[in-house]
């Protein structure tokens, strides 16, 4: 219960400040460009392939933005003393503020299902990698807000936030990079560690359980560093 | 209601607040007063679940802070020093929401909401952006947030820091209505507000407790000694000389330089002694004309000065009567 009135509380102010509307203007925007570039090129397929890919890389940068916010602002106002001695746990301030932000988010990729309206309309798309592209778009997502959320409750400033979010994003999408140098054992470590690489299975039509944990696991562990950050703010 | 018990607090190597004991009984309004740093709103962290103590414990309605956190944290409404406002709500939201996550429903939050507000004096601004309300204003909100709940203990930290004057007498006046039915502590550097609003006070300095008392006692504690004004007709060297000569006094100085009017002198006693009756006669004796003698009480301020000054009588006298 108290989970889902700080979700409310949330989710009304993401739509009473621009945050939410700048972010879902520039996922829609950028989308929108690289949907057209592939589609209009030649010998293109009818397939949201191309879509997931850009949508997951721009979402290491909106994600961010979307949960800066949500506990930078109340070290910062000192609303947390108030939330932390109310009689509600640690966990469902987190828990709660991540769902706002999982919603809002979910709303926006909703949004560009009009390109899969377009392709069915003007083409003929399979549908099992439009379903397993979505799904791994918002599993991709989901592990992004984690981890811009443990971002948000490092520090009360909201840049500091967002940017720290983005620097752990971007290091677990490219480690893949690193796999391509290294041989071996270690190449697959890398592999299995970067995001960009479980992404990709998901655009091809591929639901692999090992990336779909991959990306679960993600979530779970940087809420739970979310939520032992917080407490951590108690003895500071 | 409340109860500390050796309650020390580090922030790393450094003691904020060391040893610290008190019991604060139901319906009582209890100040807290210290100067900036004592470790005032340390305590009240603590009290209130924010910061768990490093040793010791506290319970509140009977509840233990750490081990029993929220049911506890039920029972308090709390205000910090730095009133904790969504600027971005409104008056009516953000009590809603306040409401809302102390576990009350919809409906007893509506009529809650009314009560508060009135108690408040906010009716007039019921849905004005928070951002926008002045200090005062936004302390009287965050007071409203503090009692929405009705909660048993109520924890104001610097209640009436930065607010205009009529506001701070408003303020005094408001905390003093909650006193009826909520068991409170209000913390203060401002010492006229704890003999104002308070029935117990407790003295704190360096994180330590130097007195526990009711704002009257501890003045007649403190004092033991008494005060006297004089205003007398006559050399002053000699007056004073006379004045000094009284058995038990310990000082006579003279305190007023205006022109034209009578010097007028300040003597205090040894303690325990009973001075203004020996002084009538003395200077009456020596044939000067007394024109006025008044005891003086010694006000807070002065004894607070005393009991934060360093001297270790007061201190280890006060620190004797606390345990």
């Amino acid at each position: 219960m108290n989970t889902f009135n700080i979700a409310w509380k949330e989710i009304k102010s993401y739509f009473g400040t621009p945050a939410a509307y700048i972010v879902g203007a520039m996922f829609l925007g950028l989308t929108g460009v690289f949907f057209v570039s592939e589609v209009t090129a030649p010998f293109a397929e009818a397939g949201v392939r191309g879509i997931v890919e850009w949508a997951s890389f721009f979402i290491i940068f909106l994600a961010p933005l979307l949960t800066m916010r949500l506990l930078a602002e109340e070290q910062k106002l000192g609303t947390l003393e108030l939330l932390l001695t109310s009689p509600v746990r640690d966990w469902e301030v987190v828990l709660g503020k991540y769902i706002a932000s999982f919603l809002i988010l979910a709303a926006i990729v909703a949004v560009t299902l009009y390109y899969v309206v377009l392709l069915y309309s003007f083409g003929d798309p399979d549908t099992g990698p439009v379903l397993s592209g979505y799904l791994g778009l918002l599993l991709y997502g989901a592990a992004a807000l984690a981890i811009g959320l443990l971002g948000s409750s490092l520090s009360s400033n909201q840049i500091v936030a967002a940017v720290v979010g983005i620097a752990i994003l971007l290091m677990l999408s490219f480690v893949n990079l690193i796999a391509d140098i290294v041989t071996g054992i270690a190449s697959e470590v890398f592999n299995g560690m970067s995001m960009n690489e479980h992404i990709v299975d998901f655009s091809r039509g591929v639901i692999d359980t090992s990336s779909v944990v991959f990306f679960l696991s993600l979530t779970a562990v940087f809420l739970f560093l979310s939520i032992r950050s917080l407490e951590t703010r108690r003895w500071r | 209601m409340i109860e500390v018990n050796n309650v020390t607090k580090y922030f790393g190597n450094f003691p904020a607040i060391t040893d610290i004991s008190f019991r604060v009984e139901q319906g009582e309004i209890v100040g807290f007063l210290g100067p900036n740093g004592a470790g005032k709103s340390t305590t009240m962290k603590i009290i209130t679940g924010f910061l768990p103590p490093t040793e010791g414990s506290a319970s509140v309605a009977g509840y233990d802070i750490v081990t029993e956190s929220l049911d506890a944290r039920r029972h308090i409404g709390y205000l910090p020093e730095t009133v904790p406002l969504y600027t971005e709500m409104n008056v009516r939201e953000y009590l809603e929401y306040m409401g809302k996550i102390r576990g009350m429903d919809s409906a007893r939050i509506r009529t809650r909401i009314d009560d508060v507000v009135e108690i408040c004096h906010l009716e007039d601004y019921y849905s004005s952006i928070i951002g926008k309300l002045s200090k005062g204003f936004r302390q009287r909100v965050g007071i409203a947030q503090s009692i929405i709940h009705e909660p048993d203990v109520l924890v104001l930290d610097e209640p009436t820091i930065g607010i205009d004057p009529i506001q701070v007498v408003e303020t005094r006046q408001l905390i003093k209505d909650l006193g009826g039915e909520h068991t409170l502590i209000v913390s203060t550097h401002i010492l006229p507000e704890v003999s104002q609003i308070c029935e117990r006070v407790i003295v704190i300095h360096e994180g330590q407790i130097v007195a526990i008392d009711e704002p009257d006692n501890l003045a007649r504690r403190l004092l033991g000694r008494e005060r006297v004004d004089l205003q007398v007709k006559g050399p002053q060297q000699e007056v004073l000389a006379i004045l000094s000569d009284v058995p038990g006094v310990q000082t006579a100085n003279r305190v007023n330089i205006q022109r034209g009017e009578l010097p007028q002198y300040r003597v205090e006693s040894e303690s325990g002694v009973e001075i203004r009756a020996a002084l009538a006669q003395k200077v009456v004796e020596s044939g000067y004309e007394l024109h006025r003698l008044e005891a003086v009480t010694m006000s807070l301020e002065e004894i607070f000065l005393r009991l934060t000054t360093e001297e270790e009588d007061i201190v280890d006298g006060s620190a004797e009567n606390a345990a």
